[in-house]
């Protein structure tokens, strides 16, 4: 059998190799048909705009990010609260959970307008978009984890004669963590793509805009490589904030959950 | 003996109009070891959650001596552990959600607990690492701490494999006999030799609606001393209450 750390490395490098060889397919067959750079640029020109346009498309890539991770802290944060109080009243659950739902099937480029237009500020619109689609997965996934507690544990809680607030505190909100950090690795994607989905359809140019507008404006400008490099940055974002909240989901989880356990072990 | 609850026709329906008990007559006295005995479906799980106040009769009474229901411990099938704290926390959960000791000492009493089930230096350890054996003395520990005068099992072995299950009888019944009097069990199983070896009263229940078939005294030393599983007496005593198991039955 395989040793673990060797087998480890290889998981790592497989991918990676399969992704310098596309690469290098890609430029090569760039060069060889001689494509013109404003159809598909190669990697080559595509990371000389990237280095090239750094501090523009660094600046847009805080923006986007900022809208995101404002947008998922405010998911994470009505969210969970709108959660515990759906937890705590089963009428109010009935009576809002089916306008949330309405909330998240509509489609955000359908919605975006509506907001923009009556919201002034551009920064708070496309917060606002982003926040949309980034809260109904941390809503539904925490309302089912805090109905998932252990049924026996719950009796348990009542013969010991537990409060309301013990009980949510020790039982309910631990027993959903789980669910709830599943439904976080969820928003932070839905988060980036609903600040950029927002900007697209706000199509605001101007110094404080953000990495769609980037594309759209090298797009206009029939400056291709950039546009795959504004592309390629938004790319990193979504596997960045993956990345972490799986990290956070590891070190929450790890010492008693079968999720992170079995990654583990 | 001093009665402890006395259950007065006590029947219980469920909303889809089952009836789990049907006049149910039973004196409880304090200190007794007493097992309810019937196959799957007897009502003896829901009997004793009419003890521990989790249900309510449709109709009968359930009278404590002395008015109130004193302090329950609770002990289910699964060890019913949070997996997300250390053995130690579990066990203090009880002490915890009362809240009038300080936590220094409701740490001191939860260690104490699992030291008095064999479980002494696994205070940190959470439950996922710990077997099946051990995560159910964590149970117990945590149905001890309170230091109940009743406690209330569950078939709280009948997942375990029957060495642990023996150790576990035999330390259950040392746990009581060290309370001399001061500690109720009540204990569901539907084991004729796990009854007989723990028990020093049997109550027999037949199925459909749940009854009171027999009520058995068992005579013989706590703690069992050695030997005991293999004796003729034990055999005796077995015989003795599947017969009246399969009278209830018939």
């Amino acid at each position: 059998m395989m040793g673990r750390p060797t087998g480890r490395l290889l998981a790592h490098a497989i991918p990676a190799l399969a992704g310098i060889l596309f690469l290098a397919a890609w430029e090569g067959l760039v060069r060889w048909y001689d494509v013109p750079a404003y159809l598909v640029p190669g990697p080559v020109a595509i990371w000389q705009a990237l280095t090239g346009d750094w501090p523009m498309l660094a600046g847009s890539m805080l923006v986007t990010l900022k809208i995101a991770l404002l947008a998922l802290l405010a998911a994470v944060t009505l969210g969970g609260l709108l959660a515990i109080l759906f937890a705590q009243s089963p009428i109010l659950e009935r009576a809002l959970f089916p306008y949330a739902v309405v909330l998240q099937v509509t489609p955000i480029v359908a919605i975006a307008p509506l907001i923009l237009i009556w919201v002034d500020d551009v920064t708070l619109s496309l917060l606002i978009c982003a926040w949309i689609v980034a809260f109904f997965p941390v809503l539904s996934n925490t309302v089912l984890g805090l109905n998932s507690a252990d049924r026996n544990l719950v009796e348990l809680f009542r013969l010991y004669g537990a409060t309301r607030w013990q009980t949510l505190m020790l039982l309910r909100l631990p027993s959903a963590l789980p669910f709830f950090l599943a439904g976080l690795r969820v928003a932070g994607g839905l988060a980036l793509i609903g600040a950029v989905v927002a900007e697209f359809v706000a199509g605001a140019g101007g110094t404080g805009s953000g990495l769609a507008w980037r594309i759209l404006e090298a797009g206009f400008q029939l400056k291709i490589p950039r546009m795959f490099a504004a592309l390629a940055l938004i790319s990193a974002c979504g596997i960045a904030i993956f990345a972490a909240l799986g990290l956070l989901q590891h070190l929450l989880l790890r010492r008693w959950h079968e999720s992170a356990v079995r990654a583990e072990g | 003996m001093q009665p402890l609850v006395r259950l007065a026709g006590v029947s219980k329906r469920f909303g889809s109009g089952t009836e789990a008990l049907s006049g149910i007559d039973l004196t409880i006295g304090a200190g007794e070891f007493l097992s309810l005995l019937g196959p799957s479906g007897c009502g003896k799980s829901t009997l004793l959650r009419l003890v521990a106040g989790l249900a309510e009769p449709s109709a009968g009474t359930v009278a404590w001596a002395g008015g109130a229901r004193p302090r329950i411990g609770f002990v289910f099938q699964d060890a019913t552990l949070m997996p997300w704290t250390s053995a130690l926390e579990n066990v203090r959960l009880p002490l915890r959600l009362d809240g009038r000791l300080p936590r220094e000492e409701q740490r001191a009493r939860a260690a104490a607990a699992l030291s008095d089930v064999g479980l002494g230096g696994f205070e940190r350890a959470y439950p996922r690492e710990l077997s099946g054996g051990m995560r159910m003395r964590v149970s117990i520990a945590r149905a001890l701490v309170t230091q109940p005068a009743v406690l209330l099992m569950d078939e709280p072995f009948a997942a375990l494999d029957e060495i642990t299950r023996n150790r576990l009888n035999d330390d259950l019944i040392a746990l009581w006999a060290a309370r001399a009097g001061a500690m109720t069990v009540v204990f569901v199983t539907h084991s004729v030799f796990e009854s007989v070896y723990l028990s020093s009263r049997i109550v027999v229940m037949s199925p459909r609606p749940g009854r009171i078939a027999r009520d058995l005294a068992i005579p013989g030393p706590a703690p069992r001393p050695a030997g005991f599983r293999t004796s003729a007496d034990y055999a005796a005593l077995c015989r003795g209450v599947s017969e009246g198991l399969e009278a209830a039955m018939a």
